[in-house]
């Protein structure tokens, strides 16, 4: 009864396929069905120990282990970039224990797994975003104790969450939350979006990919339908806003996508780039340039330049 | 219940991992979707009483940490030690102690006699297969909500009468509630608590 007699599993075949057991995969896989019947509950699971510490994804890496198969295009990134040591390394490490292809093109995948960013490209139905999550609790740093939050979810009690941004707005003027901002799921969970910015909440607004999260850590998957709303929070006189910048990308010139800061030396000199690579590379091999196309940071690993 | 008849025992899944992960995907496609009709494709040969696509299900999700009920017309025959068998789940004759649960859609108790869970812990709610006649031919019923891109109309054949109502009801008790799962033959429809159901009176 081998499954595993692809040639590039054989070295590792005595894994089983997609390195969780059977049962352990059958218990998640029942964790993710309640979590999308329950949109935005954390639903707790056995989590397992696995081969990279907490914090590196272990939550993530076990839900794609109970949903990923041999068809499954897989791309990983972490924040936003594909070629990072953490995201090349969970890919790989599907790669070999699923055998599945991988990709840096958001439209070639089908599962995504991702630390802290949703891709800018528009995720389509069909897809999979899969994210890693520190700390599942909203709450969390407002009621530190388990038993009160999960009665606070229970009966929808979500005033302190809003006596907290209210206590942003008269400290800052505003509501300070960057990332991980908090957002309602369908009108009746409040969830953390994982630490994503929250330029990218409006991209769960009714997105047609399912959304699943899970936290290895902390022992919970939780999951967003497609077409689901799912509305970041804030009051009438002080609506959600995101992030914007003065700045395009340095490289492809792109005004609308999330841009991280660069510093480049110790004069003050800096640049704004994308934080998702694979659509700055998409842009710039379109010929999209930006006022410092071709500086070394756009290099490839095989020295040309993008 | 007591000792197995494995002669009567047919095979189940002809490669369990890679099988239940594609069944399982359908399954999770089909949650996420509510009210889409999925086929399933190759389910392996169903025990007498049950059709492909809910035999395909229990298979997938079910082992010794689930307890499964199974209809009393179910129970005497071949689904029983082929469930007890190849799952390894213990079966009960309690609806409300079933973390699975399979009917004939025509004979299923109402959907208040399963597992609704608990206002903490919704997640330990009963998943009920209902097997239905056929996807069309039925009264009409509308599907807003989570998973739903606008409406859609289904239309199953053999469900109860005051199904709708049923449905609404287990809706009300929200996050609270019982999630369904509609077979026929080799195809499943979702229908999780979270989904709204309507009567509507236009044809699909």
């Amino acid at each position: 009864m081998s499954t595993l007699a692809d040639a590039s599993n054989r070295e590792t075949s005595l894994y089983n396929f997609a390195y969780l057991d059977e049962q352990t995969k059958r218990m998640i896989r029942r964790a993710i069905l309640k979590a999308i019947a329950i949109p935005g509950y954390q639903v707790p699971f056995g989590s397992r120990e696995m081969p990279v510490p907490y914090g590196w994804g272990t939550g993530g890496i076990q839900v794609t282990a109970a949903v990923i198969g041999p068809d499954d295009v897989f791309k990983c990134i972490d924040q936003g970039a594909d070629d990072t040591t953490n995201a090349v390394s969970i890919r790989r490490f599907f790669a070999r224990v699923a055998d599945v292809r991988t990709t840096e093109a958001t439209d070639e995948a089908t599962i995504i797994q991702s630390r802290h960013r949703i891709p800018e490209r528009p995720l389509e139905n069909g897809q999979i975003m899969v994210f890693q999550v520190p700390q599942p609790e909203p709450l969390r740093g407002l009621e530190p104790r388990e038993t009160e939050t999960r009665a606070m979810h229970a009966y929808e009690e979500y005033g302190l969450q809003y006596v907290s941004l209210y206590e942003n707005v008269s400290a800052y003027g505003r509501i300070a939350a960057t990332a991980g901002y908090p957002v309602m799921i369908d009108e009746r969970y409040l969830m953390s979006p994982s630490p994503i910015p929250k330029f990218d909440n409006p991209k769960m607004d009714m997105s047609p990919a399912l959304l699943l999260f899970g936290a290895g850590r902390e022992k919970r998957i939780y999951a967003v339908p497609p077409y689901t709303r799912v509305r970041s929070l804030d009051f009438e006189d002080y609506p959600f806003e995101t992030q914007t910048w003065e700045d395009a990308c340095a490289l492809c010139g792109a005004k609308d996508s999330y841009l991280d800061e660069v510093v480049l030396d110790d004069d003050d000199h800096r640049m704004f780039v994308c934080s998702d690579s694979s659509h700055c590379a998409t842009r710039r091999d379109a010929g999209f340039t930006g006022p410092m196309s071709g500086h070394e940071l756009a290099r490839g690993e095989d020295g040309d330049t993008a | 219940m007591s000792v197995l008849d494995l002669s009567r025992v047919t095979p189940g899944f002809t490669d369990p991992i890679r099988d239940s992960q594609r069944i399982f995907r359908a399954v999770m496609t089909a949650m996420s979707r509510p009210g889409l009709p999925l086929a399933l494709a190759a389910p392996p040969t169903p025990p007498a009483g049950l059709d492909a696509a809910s035999a395909a299900i229990i298979l997938t999700v079910a082992d010794f940490e689930t307890p499964v009920w199974l209809d009393p017309a179910l129970v005497t025959g071949a689904a029983a030690p082929w469930v007890r068998f190849h799952c390894g789940a213990p079966l009960t004759d309690d609806p409300s102690a079933a973390a699975f649960a399979i009917a004939p859609a025509a004979s299923s108790p109402p959907l208040a006699a399963f597992n609704p869970g608990d206002s903490k812990y919704p997640d330990r709610s009963t998943t009920l297969v209902l097997m239905c006649e056929a996807f069309v031919g039925g009264p009409t019923i509308r599907l807003e909500g989570p998973g739903v891109d606008g409406a859609v109309d289904i239309a199953p054949l053999g469900l109860a009468d005051d199904t709708v109502d049923q449905l609404r009801e287990n809706r009300s008790g929200f996050q609270c509630g019982v999630d369904l799962i509609l077979t026929t033959g080799s195809y499943l429809i979702g229908l999780p608590r979270s989904t709204r159901a309507f009567v509507t009176t236009t044809q699909p």
